[in-house]
């Protein structure tokens, strides 16, 4: 008997680590809405799908650079008005149809047009012509020159969809990745399965599920119990120093694109004065609030870039914790005795918590603000929409994003004429040089306007059992990229 | 007579947290609206009794004014239930049998029908989350509690001979109510009274748990624990006090409940015996 139990025992050791090594299980703590990367917002879409079901003419790498992908390469001729893309040949879709050229026009006029559900149609906005001249060669033809497009056409909503499925990808994608979709069970996990006929180099893996586990306890429990092998984004970190101790995991912690800001109503009374703009962010003790809600994770910044990104200039000092010069900037634009606004947060723990810390300080100088945690749903309309609000806390996720910020009708309402002047500038420069100059000068107006109060820059704190690599360790796309992952040992 | 034992230790840790929660408007040792994150997830010591929690607020002095809190919702919840409820109760038993006997009864048994937390998501979708909604939510479903409590009880003493005796004097149903049956069902309700206060304080600590009730930076027990969930392995003492406070607090007030049913009925206490 205890024999066979033994041998019961070992068969099973056995087939869990034989296939441990060929599948892998990703915690995610928000469930994609649908899987169509071109139809929707929601990062968890990208986070699923992009790089590992759908490709691009380019893509992100894992430091943020942009690589050939569904194009082997690309010209741009002499004034930078016209790319031509040149496509790999042999690549076929997951249901067997091939991709060549009028997939590439099709998807990029369905994004573009008229009545397109693109989340990111400001991608596209430069884009006059797409035409298709040999089954592997596609012309773009831009209204101005850009030297933005093979960025732009990185992104997660630019990924190429094949005319006979993309009206099916919201719950049956149908890409050219190197994973299948297979199975989506609502509410807790989407299986995919290995591409055989991948036209890139073989991946490692031959299944991967992601699973989704709201709550930060479940998730730690998910872990520590290895239900879970790996957490990209762990949404509790005030546990990473606990799987940091335990030689079982890997402690991951990268930088994201995420900007997390004090937003402030710029459209609106007390906000509307840069002066309560200022003092606002005077009053914030930056370091405190990296300690309090994000356990020492996350780099401050002092303005809306990431500093990771060449282009980054230092402003910290345009903004540094000073509640005395607060107090006084308070009583110059008239507000003496302080005044009372509302605080709305959404859920992540950076805003809850945070929102706390941020309270605290803000009532240190006499302002009162009333906290109100609101679910996504109510913050989207309220806050994103409705600009019903005086402050909130956000991370901006997207990469390189301060064009917000020329958005008239963008939530804060900032939009000055001399930053939307700037940013349009931007649009046609092709020379790296002078890009970087404008992209210095608009970080350092939205500073000297304190447009909202720069936070820090959000880190990726992730966990991963030690045995896996090849995760990537910086988010510069709302992407969790497994064509690289394997098991090792 | 010999006061019951459940009445002597329920009201003793009753008083602690009542005198506790009024201290606190005049004392806490740390002030709770400042945060000190360098003293943050501190274990119990010297300088804070019961540790700080994760924004190195001090724990005893949070507790303190969460009491205030959870008394201050439950007070007001039993405050609007009796005071709708009785009433309505003593209405329905007057007009007994009657159209209205049968609308305000089959009214409460709509409410009851509806779990109070339910009550309280309702009411947060419409005006967003706060104590006062809380309270509103609590006092709501306190309302039917007390409705059919004396209902029921008055209706035993309408058949009664000096009720008959009223009625046959002239008075009217009203002041029947109020002068007889009021006074002669007031244990049942200070009893009653006893027990939905300290169900108010556990639902008032369930809403806040899940964000409907106190908003921070009020303190409060149920949201005490909320905070420290994720951070249970690593400062298990921010989850044990505030938990500990509520099990105390409504052991309390249920043994004093007991106590004082076996003080003002000793038959049943004989029975039981």
């Amino acid at each position: 008997m205890k024999a066979l139990v033994a041998t019961l025992a070992a068969s099973l050791i056995a087939t869990t680590a034989m296939a441990q090594n060929t599948s892998i299980t990703i915690g995610m703590q928000l469930e994609p809405p649908n899987l169509d990367p071109t139809g929707g917002a929601a990062a968890a879409i990208d986070e699923v799908v992009y790089a590992n079901v759908f490709e691009g003419l380019t893509r992100f790498g894992s430091d943020g650079s942009v690589l050939p992908a569904l194009a082997s390469a690309w010209d741009i001729n002499d004034d930078g008005t016209v790319y031509t893309f040149t496509l790999r040949e042999g690549v076929t879709f997951h249901d067997g149809s091939d991709f060549d050229a009028d997939d590439v026009v099709f998807t990029l006029d369905r994004a573009r047009a008229e009545d397109s559900t693109n989340a990111q149609k400001a991608l596209f906005a430069g884009i006059e012509n797409v035409e298709a001249l040999a089954p592997n060669s596609v012309q773009i033809t831009l209204s101005s020159p850009s030297g933005n497009l093979p960025f732009n056409l990185a992104w997660g909503d630019a990924v190429i969809v094949a005319p006979e499925s993309a009206a099916g990808n919201a719950t049956n994608p149908i890409g050219t990745g190197p994973f299948v979709f297979s199975d989506w069970v609502q509410g807790d996990r989407v299986e995919l399965a290995a591409n055989p006929n991948y036209w890139g180099e073989p991946i490692a893996l031959e299944a991967a599920t992601f699973k989704f586990i709201s709550d930060p306890v479940a998730a730690f429990a998910a872990m520590m119990a290895g239900d879970v092998d790996a957490f990209p984004v762990f949404p509790a970190p005030e546990n990473l120093a606990q799987f940091d101790a335990d030689p079982r995991f890997n402690v991951i912690v990268g930088s994201t694109e995420g900007e997390t800001i004090l937003a402030m109503n710029n459209s609106a009374e007390p906000f509307a004065d840069p002066l309560v703009r200022e003092a606002v962010a005077l009053a914030i003790n930056r370091q405190e609030i990296i300690d309090g809600a994000m356990f020492g994770f996350g780099t401050p910044i002092g303005t809306h870039f990431a500093p990771h990104n060449p282009a980054y200039v230092d402003l910290l000092d345009r903004s540094p914790h000073d509640p005395d010069r607060a107090r006084e900037l308070l009583a110059q634009a008239g507000y003496a005795d302080g005044f009372t606004t509302t605080l709305k947060l959404p859920p992540p723990a950076y805003a809850r918590r945070g929102g706390e810390i941020i309270a605290a300080q803000l009532r240190a100088v006499g302002i009162e603000a009333e906290i109100e945690n609101v679910e996504w749903a109510q913050w989207l309309e309220q806050v994103f929409r409705g600009r019903d609000y005086g402050l909130t806390i956000v991370s901006h996720t997207e990469p390189m994003d301060i064009g917000i910020y020329a958005r008239e009708d963008y939530y804060f309402a900032y939009a000055r004429p001399a930053f939307v002047a700037l940013m349009d500038a931007l649009d046609v420069e092709t020379d790296e040089a002078a890009r970087v100059d404008l992209m210095q000068t608009a970080q350092e107006m939205i500073a000297d306007d304190y447009v909202n109060a720069y936070l820090f820059q959000l880190a990726k704190t992730g966990v991963a059992n030690a045995r896996i690599e090849g995760l990537w360790e910086n988010s510069p796309t709302q992407a969790i990229d497994l064509t690289g992952v394997r098991w090792v040992q | 007579m010999r006061w019951p034992v459940s009445l002597i230790v329920g009201a003793a840790f009753s008083v602690v947290f009542a005198a506790l929660a009024l201290i606190s408007f005049l004392w806490t040792p740390y002030d709770v609206d400042v945060l000190s994150i360098p003293d943050r997830m501190q274990a119990p010591s010297g300088a804070h009794w019961l540790g700080t929690d994760h924004l190195g607020r001090d724990i005893a002095s949070m507790l303190m004014v969460g009491a205030r809190t959870s008394i201050a919702v439950a007070i007001a919840a039993v405050g609007i239930g009796m005071g709708v409820g009785v009433p309505l109760g003593l209405w329905a038993a007057a007009r007994r049998g009657g159209l209205l006997d049968e609308v305000i009864m089959r009214g409460n048994d709509l409410i009851f029908a509806f779990p109070s937390i339910l009550i309280a998501i309702l009411i947060t979708a419409l005006a967003g989350p706060s104590v006062w909604n809380a309270i509103l939510a609590i006092g709501i479903f306190n309302i039917p509690v007390f409705a059919r409590l004396s209902r029921g009880a008055a209706l035993s003493l309408w058949s009664r001979e000096f009720i008959m005796a009223a009625r046959v004097a002239g008075k009217g149903a009203v002041h029947i109510s109020a002068e007889h049956i009021l006074p002669n069902i007031a244990n049942l309700l200070i009893v009653q009274g006893t027990i939905q206060f300290s169900v108010g304080i556990l639902v008032e600590a369930a809403l806040s748990y899940v964000g409907l009730g106190a908003q921070p930076p009020l303190p409060s027990w149920g949201r005490m624990l909320a905070d420290a969930q994720t951070l249970i392995s690593i400062a298990p003492h921010m989850a044990l006090f505030p938990g500990l406070a509520i099990v105390i607090c409504v052991l309390g007030l249920n043994l004093m409940g007991d106590g004082l049913r076996d003080l003002f009925d000793p038959k049943l206490k004989q029975g039981r015996v």
